[in-house]
């Protein structure tokens, strides 16, 4: 079957040494969500870096949008086999929001307006690895694809980078997020193909 | 003699819950204690992955995920799940 898939298909990562295993392109941007869209309103938005001291660094959309902003060109692939190269975004990179963090834990809990989770190591969110997005193709990012902002951790599988994001909590152990407890992969490398548990 | 049967005993009644018709299966919301048929409630595609919510109170009733060929359910927010006439 998935023989006759990518034959048909024809454009399967023989084809593209930058799709990883398992994946398709897509010129779509397919919106996947674990629940209703939230609206957010840029004057109540915030977002939060709490410690595991329970210090809590905030940042409005005003105070955002002074930070410096990247230009991020990157490809997204999703687990749901599905990945788009050439990606074009903006957003706060979180080496950006970390500077004045101090923390000894390893690994993040992303929280999100609506109430999703996902768990992601403080590793794979520095180094110029990760962004708080807020537009996306030049557009301010679609409450579908996650507006007013989302984190965007491109290494990673997408659903990793939480829509709707409003904080980060540091913590001590990698402890699992929504589709984490519930049967994705802990950590969701698309090179390993780390779909599932 | 022991306290307990073996799990093995489970086959016939679990099998009478998952033989009807689950979407008319009444299930009762952990968070809210909202009582109605799974038919009512609100499917979220996160595909590989559907988050299932109480059409009362929109919190999580059920997740399930199709991982590889293995299709696992977490059950965590319906108190009770009941069949039958
Ligand atoms: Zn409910």
């Amino acid at each position: 079957m998935s023989i006759f898939t990518r034959g048909f298909s024809g454009r399967g990562r023989d084809d593209n040494p930058a799709l990883p295993p398992g994946q398709y392109l897509t010129e779509d941007f397919p919106v996947l969500s674990a629940g209703p869209t939230p609206t957010v309103d840029k004057a109540d938005w915030e977002f939060t870096i709490t410690t595991e001291t329970g210090e809590t660094h905030r940042w409005n959309w005003e105070q955002f949008m002074a930070l410096k902003i990247d230009q991020v060109d990157t490809d997204i692939h999703c687990v749901t086999r599905w990945s788009k190269l050439g990606t074009s975004w903006r957003g706060v990179s979180l080496d950006t929001l970390f500077a004045d963090v101090e923390t000894s834990a390893g690994y993040t809990m992303a929280h999100s307006y609506g109430g999703y989770t996902t768990n992601v190591p403080l590793d794979d969110l520095l180094d110029g690895k990760a962004w708080i997005a807020f537009e996306f193709d030049g557009e301010d990012l679609d409450p579908e694809h996650g507006g007013p902002a989302r984190l965007l951790v491109p290494h990673l599988y997408f659903w990793k980078s939480a829509k709707w994001v409003r904080g980060l909590t540091m913590m001590e152990n990698d402890d699992p997020g929504f589709w984490e407890q519930n049967g994705y992969h802990t950590y969701g490398d698309p090179w390993q193909e780390q779909r599932y548990w | 003699m022991t306290e307990h049967l073996d799990g093995n005993v489970l086959a016939g009644p679990l099998s009478e819950l998952f033989r009807d018709d689950m979407t008319t299966a009444i299930g009762r919301c952990a968070h809210c204690g909202d009582v109605s048929v799974l038919a009512t409630a609100l499917v979220y595609d996160a595909a590989p992955g559907w988050c299932v919510r109480c059409h009362a109170c929109g919190d999580v009733l059920m997740t399930l995920v199709w991982a590889g060929d293995r299709l696992r359910i977490d059950l965590r927010g319906v108190t009770a799940l009941e069949v039958g006439d």
